[in-house]
């Protein structure tokens, strides 16, 4: 970033309300739409002033149901519009799931083109925030599942606002989860105009050449914690934030690993089926005669998410990161 | 057809207290006493709780103070062997019913131990996605009927909820196979942000009954005589073979939607104030009490030093958990064991521990 832009310190909820303004700014076809979003500003306060600044018209509190918002949002998004729907909690998605595994992601390919979805789905998910039941789960997997669909989580404001522009310019369905666990974790600065950070691309936050860690959300600062406390002991690791988990981005994946030879992957979602799974598969296929250990996952287990007193035990932490970085180093 | 006319507020008691000049046999003093026990304590319940959020000796909680009446109404109508089926903010009926109030503050407290009714008592845990309870309750129901019982299930849900599809759903299969199921609807205005305008163009709830061929009552849902008048007609409905009901009780929420939302953010809390002075539920009850001649203050006091005390107790009992065995992840996900989640346990208690 260079200095002579103008910049704001905003924390990710910010970041993510500043990009909206800015895409409802810049382009009319943009509508906000969701339970809440409206006068309230969203539950979040994602939404907030947008409501003020653009009204009823393009800033919509709907009725609760979100097969009909996303239903509807397809039907909008067919016909020269582009929504960007506000999903309270993703663990709501799943009455619009229909709509978005059996028609938002195929119209295109039903059509040959003819028809198109540049629909954006936005919704806060994870643990850590000591939320009700259902509020806090990962099923980030379930969607880069869908074909058709593409799923970005940012883990920082300045991402947050560069990708969620992006998600809204793209001209398919996005889904684009938000880590609430970090939503105000802290401001930092981030440009005041207008600017996007393309979708399928990986950002490395720390260098290393002993161990890979690949995380994503809210896991990212997990991993930076636990690769700090390798580096006191004299292992240094890469500190991949994958940003975008559909298409994941080959190029750097593959190029770290080449480089350590050993790769951790983290999720806050049940082991099983995880996205790591398909980042072990780009690993097999481009690198697997440099790998010196076993990959490792560091992630959620089997099991619905516990009620909060739990979920600290739930989640992966910088300790059993850190015994993962272990592992793979003596091995 | 204007459906106010079609559909009007039943009352028993009007704001102050009188009788309508409704006849029913349920309105008697005995009856006031012991909803008015009931009442009280749900209000006291409700205040705790949202003490205990504030101390963060809880977590987030939905109170429901204002809808006292709709909810004891509704809950004493039901017999041992029915099956309840309550949202997030229906503490006061299944408390009510007979559920363990140290269960219910273990619920708030993150504790999966609180979503387990005792032992005999069909209390589903709240439901958090909204209207999806409604189809369970009409699935409990139906095996009741298929079983040849009379049991019946009453489901609790929001105005907001009618707008789901799972909410059409289970109406039309409650109708179709004729199921003893009652759809008790507490429309207290709001969807978290969302007032009844926006959520639909009808102007009752209660009319959504008519798309299914079904009974739709319409009730001042902070008149708890009505409350329970209607729910028993329902429920008495439901036992004799006659198919689901839809009550729609009108009432309101005083406070916040949970102790997470700002309501000045979307109304104006004035009402509220409004209608705590004007339309209380146990104010109404008491003043019921007076003109029948039948309050009695040192008993109200007693009624609330009661409630207290067994509150206190509650209270207790719930802080001896500080936090659920971790255990309890791992061993209901299944009724038999199976290898991935018996690997992830191992690995949690016994290799490097992953307890840190
Ligand atoms: C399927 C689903 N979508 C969204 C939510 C988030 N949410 C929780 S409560 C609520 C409003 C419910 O309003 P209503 O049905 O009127 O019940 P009330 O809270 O007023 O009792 C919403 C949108 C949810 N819990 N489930
Ligand atoms: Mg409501």
């Amino acid at each position: 970033m260079s200095t002579a832009v103008n910049t704001k310190k905003l924390t990710i909820v910010q970041a993510i309300t500043d990009a909206l303004k800015e895409m409802l700014e810049e382009d009319e076809s943009v509508l906000v739409l969701g339970e809440d979003v409206g006068k309230n500003g969203g539950v979040f306060r994602a939404t907030d002033g947008l409501y003020d600044l653009f009204g009823d018209d393009r800033v919509i509190d709907t009725p609760l149901a979100e097969s009909g918002l996303i239903g509807s949002s397809i039907g909008l998004a067919m016909n020269g519009f582009r929504p960007v729907v506000e999903i309270q909690f993703l663990g709501f998605i799943y009455p619009g799931f229909n709509q978005l595994i059996t028609h938002a992601t195929r119209i295109r390919t039903r059509t040959q083109s003819r028809y198109t979805v540049p629909l954006t789905i936005r919704a806060p998910y994870g643990s850590g925030v000591r939320a009700p039941e259902i509020h806090s789960d990962s099923t980030e997997a379930l969607f880069t599942h869908i074909p058709g669909l593409k799923v970005v989580i940012p883990s920082n404001p300045y991402d947050a606002k560069g990708l969620l522009i992006s998600s809204i310019k793209d001209p398919d369905p996005v889904l684009f989860l938000e880590p609430m666990r970090i939503y105000r974790a802290g401001k930092e600065d981030v440009p005041s105009e207008s600017y996007s950070i393309p979708l399928g691309k990986a950002s490395r936050k720390r260098t290393g050449d002993d161990v890979s860690i690949f995380a994503w959300g809210a896991m990212v600062r997990v991993a930076e914690k636990a690769a700090e406390e390798a580096s006191e002991n004299g292992i240094e690791c890469d500190v991949i934030d994958l940003r975008t988990l559909y298409p994941l981005d080959k190029e750097v994946i593959a190029e770290s690993v080449q480089r350590t030879g050993r790769a951790i992957i983290v999720h806050e979602a049940p082991s099983t089926g995880g996205v790591s799974n398909d980042v072990m598969e780009i690993i097999n296929d481009t690198s697997f005669l440099y790998m010196r250990a076993p990959i490792k996952k560091v992630t959620g287990y089997d099991t619905p998410v516990p009620l909060f007193t739990l979920e600290d035990d739930y989640a992966p932490d910088s300790k059993k990161i850190y015994r993962a970085i272990e592992e793979v180093t003596r091995f | 057809m204007d459906m106010n006319e079609k559909f009007p507020i039943v009352q028993l008691l009007s704001g102050d207290g009188r009788r309508t000049g409704a006849v029913c046999e349920h309105v008697t003093i005995e009856r006031a006493k012991l909803f008015y026990e009931h009442m009280v304590f749900s209000r006291l319940f409700d205040q705790k709780a949202v003490n205990l959020q504030r101390q963060g000796r809880i977590g987030t909680y939905a109170p429901f103070e204002g809808q006292e009446a709709s909810q004891i109404g509704s809950a004493l109508a039901m017999e041992d062997g029915d099956w309840m089926f309550p949202t997030y903010r229906d503490h006061a009926a299944t408390a009510a019913f007979g559920h363990s109030l140290k269960n219910i503050f273990l619920y708030w407290k993150g504790c999966i131990e609180g979503c387990v009714p005792p032992e005999g008592k069909h209390i589903f845990p709240p439901s958090v996605p909204i209207a999806s309870q409604i189809l369970h309750a009409t699935g409990t129901a139906w095996a009741e009927q298929k079983k040849g019982s009379d049991r019946v299930s009453l489901v609790y849900f929001g105005d907001g909820a009618t707008s789901e599809g799972d909410f059409h759903e289970g109406l039309n299969f409650a109708s179709v196979f004729n199921i003893p199921v009652v759809f008790f609807n507490q429309n207290n205005g709001y969807a978290i942000s969302v007032p009844l305008e926006r959520q639909m163009k009808t102007k009752t709830i209660a009319q959504k009954s008519l798309a299914y061929d079904i009974p739709g009552v319409r009730v001042d849902g902070n008149d708890v005589f009505a409350v329970y008048d209607e729910t028993m007609k329902a429920i008495n409905r439901a036992r004799n073979g006659n198919g689901p009901t839809l009550i729609e009780a009108v009432t309101w929420r005083y406070g916040a939607h949970t102790t997470t939302d700002e309501p000045s953010k979307y109304r104006d809390q004035a009402e509220s104030k409004r209608r705590r002075e004007s339309d209380d539920p146990i104010t109404r009850l008491e003043r019921f009490l007076e003109i029948e001649g039948a309050w009695d203050s040192s008993w109200a006091e007693q009624v609330n030093e009661e409630a207290e005390q067994k509150l206190n107790e509650a209270v207790i009992e719930m802080e001896k958990t500080v936090k659920s065995d971790e255990a309890l992840m791992f061993d209901h996900v299944f009724g038999t064991d199976v290898w991935p989640v018996q690997e992830q346990k191992h690995r949690f208690f016994y290799e490097g521990s992953e307890k840190g």
